[in-house]
């Protein structure tokens, strides 16, 4: 069992494949159920179209190693960028992605907020805190979109949420 | 590293490993969306009042979505594009997992399909019923305008629906709640989205607010319908599974207020899309706009019922 999570927490999310599934966060559990391993896995967003081939890349791999793996879905908690883990944030860094900075709390009512979201964001390039939001969505939903205003470079912000 | 190396190799590992994996053509794969989740009714609830509830919600998310996606690749400029895109992701993996919870709550809410047919229940929903069996706001279904109907569209939709959300995170039934504080993250972009777009429009040239001011006439009369209450929702409301919309009206206009008053934009006068005798979207009724978006949307899926992969 002990080998059947260790298997599990190394397998890469499909879209940003710097980050395993447990540096994500979204690897929640793996037990031993009679014979089979369960793995359960969490969204990060409703329509998250990668959890298909996060399912199919756990039993591959489980199998590999011998295991007959099922892979359930945990709905709540739900996703936070704030799981992402310490490593995972310095893999997004070595890769030119901006790691997002703490998910914003909420209890009751959720503001309207008509001016851009202000964030420190730095540039994993050339370090400079000197940048700007392009678009808030870029080509994953968890990713919004930055240019340095020094390097000039564009790179990607892994949103709060 | 990767595990797939190339597009065949993910093709002929899945069926060596599961047999035959071989799943509908038409649908997303992941074959259960709620695999796992335990989706037990509470007691005192009528799963068909539920699952009822969860096709309103499902069905206001699906045509929403359906709509937002018709702008791909004719957004005025690739940002939008891909936001927009990306609102229609979120709102379509809402309601995958609501007509799931529907069809999970009661399962003769979905369709029959002819025997040995691969479809999931939730896709049978989107995909097999017709245009009388939605439930889904007028608001979502007429076609999209230009970019400024849109904005106006999604800030009303939008609003209405993160309000909901918020209440329904509390819902007593654990997979709605689950759910709902899940779009509620979502939502709370989508929202910001087009309250930033709406004013950017107001305040922009005379054509762009010349354009957001006839949009917003076109489609204000048709947002109270998300705000009134069908027999079905105040029977949930009533056991703390679902949520009255007529509870966060003073919410919406307080959020569409801050939006108009910071756009220099005069509220309208113009009042609710009426029924037809008493009878709306939720209980059915739609404008002819729908027919035709699920005339384009369903019919591959239904030439093909029994199509695999
Ligand atoms: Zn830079």
């Amino acid at each position: 069992m002990v080998r059947a999570a260790a298997i599990a927490a190394e397998v890469r999310d499909p879209e940003m494949p710097m980050l395993t599934l447990a540096d994500l966060g979204v690897l929640r559990d793996v037990r031993q159920r009679g014979r089979t391993v369960v793995v359960t896995i969490t969204p990060t967003y409703s329509g998250c179209p990668a959890m298909a081939t996060m399912r199919d890349d756990l039993v591959h791999r489980l199998a590999d190693a011998g295991y007959d793996a099922r892979v359930e879905v945990a709905l709540t908690p739900a996703w936070s960028s704030d799981w992402i883990t310490e490593r995972g944030r310095q893999a997004l860094r070595d890769h030119g992605l901006s790691a997002p900075g703490p998910a914003p709390s909420r209890t009751g009512p959720i503001p309207l907020s008509l001016l851009p979201t202000a964030r420190a964001v730095t540039c994993p390039r050339c370090g400079s805190v000197r940048t700007d939001l392009t678009s808030e969505y870029g080509a994953t939903a968890c990713k919004a979109l930055y240019r340095c205003a020094d390097c000039l470079e564009p790179f990607e912000h892994v949103k709060e949420i | 590293m990767t595990d797939h190396s190339n597009a065949y190799d993910g093709l002929l590992e899945h069926h060596d490993v599961a047999g035959d994996s071989s799943q509908w053509a038409f649908g997303t794969d992941f074959e259960d969306p709620l695999a796992g989740v335990d989706t037990t009714v509470p007691d005192d609830v009528d799963p068909a009042a539920l699952a009822t509830y969860c096709l309103m919600l499902g069905d206001d998310a699906l045509v929403m979505s359906h709509r937002l996606g018709e702008w791909c690749s004719r957004a005025p400029d690739l940002e939008e594009d891909i936001a927009l895109a990306n609102t229609a992701l979120d709102l379509l993996g809402q309601a995958r997992l609501l007509l799931a919870r529907a069809a999970a709550a009661d399962p003769s809410v979905v369709p029959v399909l002819p025997e040995g047919s691969p479809v999931p229940a939730e896709d049978a929903l989107a995909f097999f019923r017709g245009p009388g069996d939605f439930r889904n706001v007028r608001l979502v279904e007429v076609p999209n305008g230009d970019f400024a109907h849109t904005v106006a569209r999604l800030l009303l939709f939008a609003t209405v629906r993160l309000a909901l959300l918020t209440r329904l995170a509390g819902s007593r039934d654990p997979v709605l709640s689950a759910i709902a504080v899940k779009g509620v993250k979502e939502l709370t972009y989508h929202r910001d989205y087009a309250g930033r777009w709406f004013l950017t429009l107001a305040k922009g040239t005379e054509e762009s607010r010349r354009r957001l001011l006839a949009a917003l006439e076109d489609v204000w009369p048709l947002h109270p319908e998300m705000l009134a209450t069908h027999p079905v929702e105040a029977a949930v409301a009533a056991l703390g599974v679902g949520v009255d919309p007529a509870e966060v009206r003073d919410e919406v206009d307080a959020v569409l207020e801050q939006v108009l008053t910071a756009s220099d934009v005069e509220r309208p006068e113009r009042g609710a899309l009426a029924g037809v005798r008493g009878r709306t979207g939720r209980h059915g009724l739609h404008t002819e706009a729908l027919s035709r978006l699920l005339a384009e949307m369903q019919v591959v899926a239904r030439e093909h019922p029994l199509g695999q992969w």
